[in-house]
């Protein structure tokens, strides 16, 4: 089966510091893909470098076959990449709803003169946006927040909105950064049935990076372990697990 | 989901207008008070436009009366130097229309121009820019003897009365609320709020900066040919630094990202700075005094500051009356 998202190579440097050194990844189409590392081992450029917010110094990244090196940001999300962030980029002063509404604008076919004018074309448009939306906050029990500016809603809230907003783009692959981070066991535990049932229903690949080793062990089918820029380890997570080199660089240090 | 409120909006200023022609034609309010309304609802098209740059986009534009200029100088340029019309001229009317439109595409290009510094310079420094901008724009004007260089371009048609400026701040509010609410708007307002996700949510977010600067640009022009036709003259002065600033103290006072906000602030401070002025000049002369209409900015200033300090949001915040408010269908 063809890689859905395919990187060669990719290195990475900010001034000296090799943040990202000679990673490869072959990402299967529908599988749960974790990646996890100590603080600061280049995980979250890797997802910055597959969106597009950074350009690798060396390296290509392959989407569907495509190359989307140095695609645009929007570009790469318009071809089918979503992901959250780890400190949270929400657009806090608009209500939960809107937050969505939003992730949808590039799906809309109205132009300026007939939003402007209000026709039916339009109307029945912003109809079916308003209705995906809810049904996006629904799914991320979160219909009781649509009203609500998204600055008054809690950590835990604003995670699965960030989910909800990213799902909004109609993605293949789900990038998600430490969604599982700032929340409580419950929190957690619903996370992770949240995350199979979009795989399921959306038919999206999701690629995560996660420090609670609950989720990683529980959801993913695969998983690369990285320190220092550097793969030390993928696999299945059990033959993961039980590797030395993760052991003492990873769960050693923190599992201690 | 939302459907335009204007039969209410219309009414509202159906009624408005009606009741100042009756107030104005009964000489219950003179012509004086009539031309400081006039002024009053061309600054709502310069409060509102401006708004959609700063308050909608979150970009910073300093320089928006030099848009204003621009669409002065073209509109009055066709209408005195090109076409010769006056009000009496046979299909007068059509070609001060046509020259405002024009005044405004005008402004629009410059709009689209200035827009590309804001792709790469945020707060402070595009503030600079546009700010440098609209004193280029002052300085070109000056240096035109076509138009009038620094006398001014005189002998300006008075086209504009009551009935056009209301006509043209009623399109304007409708047509950037309509904006706004839309999936263009809610893209501008998406980069506002935060840059990066709004580009990572699939927001062409070049191309909406870009955008907001040409529609603001574009209302502008308006505004400034309207102004043009209104005191039957395009002065260098007129569109300046400080002419800027003031049209930024009405969205700051109203409340950035407010339209109801903007309205009410541009009706509010042109009413107070006439007032002003009327104000310290019966206060000088008599006290003999040396204060003149300089110590307009002081209050002015002060005005802001105490706004800021207790009402930091402005008037309305993010608000907006039920009246502009566009009301959801199902
Ligand atoms: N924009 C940047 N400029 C300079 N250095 C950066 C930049 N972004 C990240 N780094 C550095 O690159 C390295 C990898 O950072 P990254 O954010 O990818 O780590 P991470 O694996 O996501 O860590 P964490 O678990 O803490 O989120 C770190 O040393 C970090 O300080
Ligand atoms: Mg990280």
């Amino acid at each position: 089966m063809p890689a859905l998202l395919s990187i060669k190579g990719m290195t990475h440097f900010f001034g000296g510091l090799k943040a990202v050194s000679n990673f490869s990844y072959d990402i299967p189409e529908g599988v749960i893909y974790g990646l996890i590392g100590p603080n600061g081992s280049g995980k979250t450029t890797t997802f910055n470098l597959i969106t597009g917010i950074y350009s690798p110094t060396e390296g290509k990244v392959f989407f569907k076959d495509k190359d989307i090196t140095r695609a645009k940001p929007y570009k790469i999300v318009q071809s089918g990449i979503a992901r959250t962030f780890q400190n949270l980029r929400i657009f806090s002063s608009l209500t939960a709803l809107d937050n969505i509404k939003i992730a949808k604008h590039f799906g809309s076919k109205s132009g300026l003169a007939t939003s402007v004018l209000r026709l039916p074309s339009f109307m029945n448009e912003e109809k079916a946006i308003k209705k995906q939306s809810l049904e996006l906050l629904d799914l991320m029990h979160l219909s009781h927040r649509a009203k609500e500016s998204a600055k008054n809603l809690p950590y835990g809230e604003l995670r699965r909105l960030e989910i909800a907003r990213a799902l909004a783009t109609n993605p293949k692959l789900l990038l998600l950064d430490e969604p599982a981070a700032g929340m409580n066991p419950k929190e957690v535990e619903e996370l992770m049935g949240l995350i199979t049932r979009i795989r399921k229903e959306f038919s999206v690949t999701v690629f995560l990076i996660e420090h609670h080793m609950q989720v990683v062990m529980g959801i993913c089918e695969y998983i690369k372990v990285i320190d220092f820029g550097e793969t030390i380890a993928e696999g299945i997570p059990e033959a993961v697990a039980k590797d030395p080199r993760v052991l003492e660089a990873y769960l050693g240090k923190r599992g201690a | 989901m939302k459907k335009l409120n204007l039969p209410k909006l219309l009414i509202f200023v159906i009624v408005f207008y009606a009741a100042i022609q009756i107030l104005y034609s009964t000489e219950m309010m003179n012509g004086y008070i009539l031309h400081i309304i006039n002024q009053s609802l061309i600054y709502v098209i310069l409060a509102v436009s401006l708004n959609l740059i700063n308050g909608i986009t979150g970009q910073f534009s300093l320089g928006h009366m030099g848009f204003a200029g621009v669409g002065a100088y073209v509109s009055g340029t066709i209408s005195t130097l090109v076409f010769k019309i006056n009000p009496s001229t046979p299909g007068g009317m059509g070609i001060f229309i046509l020259a405002i439109v024009v005044g405004g595409l005008a402004a629009a290009f410059v709009g689209f121009l200035i827009g590309f510094p804001s792709l790469r310079l945020k707060g402070d420094y595009l503030a600079i820019v546009t700010l440098g901008f609209g004193e280029i724009i002052r300085t070109i004007f000056n240096n035109i003897d076509y138009v009038g260089g620094p006398r001014g371009l005189l002998g300006i048609p008075k086209f504009s009365n009551f009935t056009t400026i209301t006509v043209a701040a009623l399109i304007t509010i409708v047509v950037i609320r309509n904006l706004v609410e839309s999936s263009h708007g809610r893209a501008m307002l998406a980069i506002r709020e935060n840059e990066l996700a709004a580009e990572l949510v699939g927001v062409n977010t070049t191309h909406y900066k870009v955008l907001a600067f040409v529609i603001g640009a574009f209302f502008a022009g308006i505004a400034g040919g309207l102004f043009a036709h209104l005191l039957q003259m395009a002065h260098p002065t007129q569109f300046g630094f400080i002419k800027s600033v003031e049209v930024l103290i009405m969205i700051y006072a109203g409340g950035v990202g407010s339209i109801t906000g903007s309205t009410i602030a541009a009706f509010a401070l042109t009413f107070l700075s006439e007032g002003l002025r009327i104000g310290i000049r019966a206060i000088a002369d008599a006290t003999g005094l040396p204060i003149g209409g300089e110590w307009r900015m002081v209050v002015y200033s002060l005005l802001l500051i105490f706004i800021m300090l207790f009402k930091t949001e402005g008037l309305m915040g993010t608000k907006e009356a039920k009246l502009i408010r566009l009301k959801e269908v199902e």
